[in-house]
């Protein structure tokens, strides 16, 4: 029976070791600057977290096809060393890869998440509501128009609230539904959410926030490919979360600015 | 150490029960209880793998009809074809369901009532007639829940952790958030309560009522986790209690605990104003991580101490072992925001809450390596328990794991509301914490109920688990890496339409591991019934439980408290009883 155990243990442990190094589900290619580092500290975590679960997995299984009872009259034997070294081992290996992750990593997240707003980002207003997201630019004027909860109106297409009869910058913002931005610039999101809360996510774009009623939440990237990628949300919702999706489209600058121009033409 | 020395000659607490009544069901009897709440725990399971097959089923095959569907719910499934809500609905009660009154039942409530006052030598919980509240106030709570399904504003489906404000405002926010919705909020403020009495009881008797010699430090090593696990639950849900109040009272009483001004929900402008939707995600994650202690703990402790009796050997390092229960119990309420990093907390929060997730792995991995090296050098004597003690050393390992990536929020960035999280939790708290049921099952049974469970049974029931566990969970990894988020009903469009053959998959896994627990209930039944009588010490281990008759009596030691001579880790060492000595030894 132990050496069924084992060979469980072994087999289960190799074989999905190596579906996670032939990479044959991964990550999508990513599309963003602040990725790259992302997807090393993946890398890092994957080695040596795989590290530790392969051999913790093998020892485990040799020492339980090794160690069974058969009924001799064979002494016990204690770890080698006792439990100090095996603690200490622990303390100094793990210690120093939690700390080596937190150093690599929190520098990663900070420039993702603290870094001060580029004076170059384009800004873009974001609506998320139940189940669609919607995209506000400025317009010509380069000023959002005030947003006023008591005026939007989905049937009318006021989702943001907007009041153009008396707010001169509301008048030339442009709203659309699917996230339009221009290759390496970098773009600054603000988001709200209209009823409950939702999140962003781009696999692509290596990048995911929530929304959070009540809240304003700036979050920042800047896209390098050019192409179509989906926005989905991963907040639940309500019944159509699963349904909760639009367009992110990088284009070209220039295919970007005439998109923009085509935009305010029909608004 | 103090050493507390209770008066053997001191009056029973309580007189043997006469009637079917006070013997069954409304017991004072701490064992009666303890399997009380097994069973309430069994009838959990079985509803919440019940749900986890149907969701499995629709994820796999979205068009499929399943048959008597639509009589359950004629709204939620017309024609057997699950909508999209109530996929959710059966999430939500899936997670609250197995979190709740599964994984906290069983092995803390359930094995912890049965065994902890007799392993420290008393004749019952220290304050027995709340010991009988807590089970029929928990009893009510799964009640109020499971009626959830039968109203006709249908079950909630806000997840198991109910964010605000969807979980507040009431029916605008859609299907689910009427009466469902309240009906969880009161049950779960009702689970609170049952668990806080329990887990004073646990401290008190732990503390007061240890029989002569029994010092903290012969203690055994189930108590022990028994003990920090109350500790961890008194804290966690006297947070969790006023929390589901607030929320009861922003859906009831119109007030704005939990909702912001602003919000327009089907086109109405809320009449809130004021609230904050992360105060609920921090009053709940103050609880909600812990929590994943309170589950685990009571099975870190079951190992630990079945383990060595089947290893014939001392478990390595057993005051270690007590330190880092201690340390994962306090670093337990530090970590609560890696669940937020991506709410919308000051991102600076973020590093403070990641570096005491990371530094928790450290005992946690302390302790695995405890019991693989106990493993080392020992006798190993493959009964069902001890392959169930094993079997979670390894998934334990394979849930830690993903730890390592999740506590980080450069990470998590990516995997985030992913089937990755959906693996690391299941393995770690799910599957683990069961394997951890399942070994204090085979062990203690015999005690239960003074007969033994059929090894053979036993045996093909952990191969079979053990390879399905793995199938299902697993590849919800590759999942997640790929970018599959969870919590979604269908992935019918282009979006990650590719991976439905690895969902196919899990879900055949998740049928065919379902099937397989069928083993285990025959195996239950059948030696309650069947079962050849079990010795009083069919394992040869120390403890006290294994000191007394199999079934004990109503008082446990017969009126003859036992006196504790030594620590529960005598184990490879020739003695006049065989290769272990037990506690009562002089």
């Amino acid at each position: 029976m132990g050496k069924l155990l084992a060979a469980l243990i072994a087999v289960i442990t190799i074989v999905s070791t190596a579906i996670f190094v032939r990479h044959t589900w991964w990550m999508p290619p990513d599309i963003s600057v602040h990725g790259a580092g992302i997807d090393h500290q993946l890398g890092e975590t994957m080695l040596s977290a795989g590290l530790l679960f392969v051999v913790s997995q093998l020892v485990l299984a040799f020492f339980i096809w090794r160690f069974a009872d058969r009924g001799d009259a064979r002494p016990i034997k204690t770890f080698p060393g006792g439990v100090t070294p095996m603690v200490v081992g622990a303390l100094v290996l793990v210690g120093a890869e939690v700390l080596a992750l937190t150093f690599v990593g929190t520098k990663v997240w900070a420039g993702i998440y603290q870094a001060p707003p580029n004076p170059n980002a384009l800004h873009i207003d974001v609506q998320a509501e139940q189940f669609a997201f919607y995209f506000r630019y400025a317009g010509v004027d380069g000023k959002f128009g005030g947003t006023h909860p008591n005026l939007i109106d989905d049937g009318n297409g006021n989702f943001f609230g907007l009041d153009p009869a008396n707010d001169t910058s509301a008048r030339d913002d442009i709203v659309a539904a699917s996230l339009v931005i221009p290759a390496n610039q970098p773009i600054l999101l603000t988001m709200h959410a209209k009823d409950v809360g939702h999140a962003f996510y781009v696999p692509e774009l290596r990048i995911q926030q929530d929304f959070v009623p009540g809240l304003d939440i700036p979050l920042q990237f800047t896209a390098t490919k050019t192409g179509k990628y989906e926005i989905v949300c991963t907040q639940l919702c309500g019944l159509g979360h699963y349904n909760m999706r639009a367009y992110l489209e990088v284009k070209a600058p220039d295919d970007f600015a005439q998109w923009l121009k085509d935009q305010a033409a029909q608004q | 150490m103090t050493q507390h020395v209770a008066t053997p000659a001191a009056a029973p607490h309580h007189a043997p029960p006469q009637t079917f009544l006070r013997k069954y069901v409304f017991s004072v009897d701490h064992k009666v209880i303890g399997k009380q709440y097994l069973g309430l725990a069994l009838v959990a399971v079985c509803t919440g793998m019940f749900l986890s097959w149907l969701m499995r089923l629709h994820l796999a095959y979205p068009e499929i009809a399943i048959p008597g569907l639509s009589r359950l719910s004629p709204n939620g499934a017309p024609g057997g074809v699950m909508t999209p809500e109530y996929y959710l609905s059966l999430m939500t009660m899936h997670g609250t369901i197995m979190v709740f009154f599964v994984l906290t039942t069983a092995p803390f409530a359930g094995f912890g009532n049965f065994a902890l006052p007799l392993q420290v030598g008393a004749e019952d919980m220290a304050f027995p007639r709340i010991n009988m509240m807590s089970f029929w106030v928990t009893f009510v709570a799964f009640v109020v829940l499971i009626a959830a399904f039968f109203i006709p504003d249908g079950p909630p489906l806000s997840g198991w952790t109910a964010y605000a404000p969807l979980s507040a405002v009431g029916k605008d926010a859609g299907p689910g958030q009427g009466g469902g919705q309240t009906l969880w909020a009161v049950s779960i403020a009702l689970f609170c309560v049952g668990q806080l009495l329990g887990a004073l009881n646990f401290i008190t008797t732990t503390l007061d009522l240890r029989t002569k010699g029994m010092s903290l430090a012969r203690l055994p090593y189930a108590t022990w986790a028994w003990f920090i696990t109350s500790v961890i639950g008194l804290i966690a849900f006297s947070v969790l209690l006023p929390a589901c109040i607030l929320l009861i009272l922003d859906r009831v009483a119109g007030t704005s605990f939990f909702i912001p001004a602003g919000l327009v929900i089907s086109d109405r402008l809320q009449p809130h104003s004021g609230g904050s939707p992360l105060l609920w995600q921090h009053l709940f994650w103050f609880f909600g991580h812990p929590e994943v202690y309170i589950a685990i703990l009571p099975g870190f402790g079951i190992i630990s101490q079945v383990l060595p009796a089947f290893a014939r050997k001392p478990l390595l390092g057993p005051r270690v072992f007590i330190a880092c229960l201690a340390a994962i119990g306090l670093l337990s309420y530090t970590v609560w925001g890696h669940h937020m990093f991506l709410s919308g907390m000051n991102p600076f929060s973020a590093t403070l809450f990641s570096v005491p997730t990371l530094i928790i792995t450290i005992p946690a991995t302390i302790v695995t390596l405890l019991w693989i090296g106990t493993v080392y050098g020992a006798k190993l004597r493959f009964t069902t328990a001890a392959l169930f003690c094993l079997g979670f050393a390894s998934v334990f390992v394979s849930g830690g794991i993903s730890g390592f990536f999740l506590a980080q929020p450069s990470i998590d960035v990516y995997l985030h509301g992913t089937y990755f999280v959906v693996a690391h939790f299941h393995f770690v708290m799910g599957v683990a914490a069961m394997f951890g049921i399942f070994a204090g099952t085979y062990y203690w049974f015999p005690k239960m109920f003074g007969r033994m469970m059929n090894e053979t049974l036993g045996k093909v029931h952990f191969v079979l688990t053990f390879i399905g566990v793995y199938c299902i969970f697993m590849p919800m990894h590759y999942l997640g890496l790929h970018g599959d988020v969870r919590r979604y009903s269908a992935f019918t469009d282009e979006y990650m339409k590719g991976d439905m053959p690895l969902h196919r998959f899990i879900t055949v896994a998740a049928l065919f591991t379902g099937a397989v627990q069928l083993i285990f209930f025959v195996n239950l039944i059948y030696s309650r019934f069947k079962g050849p009588k079990a010795t009083d010490n069919p394992w040869q281990s120390t403890t006290l439980e294994w000191a007394t008759t199999s079934p004990p009596p109503f008082d446990n030691f017969g009126g003859h408290p036992p006196v504790v001579y030594r620590g529960p880790n005598d184990y490879g060492t020739p003695s006049a009883a065989g290769d272990y000595t037990p506690q009562t030894t002089p």
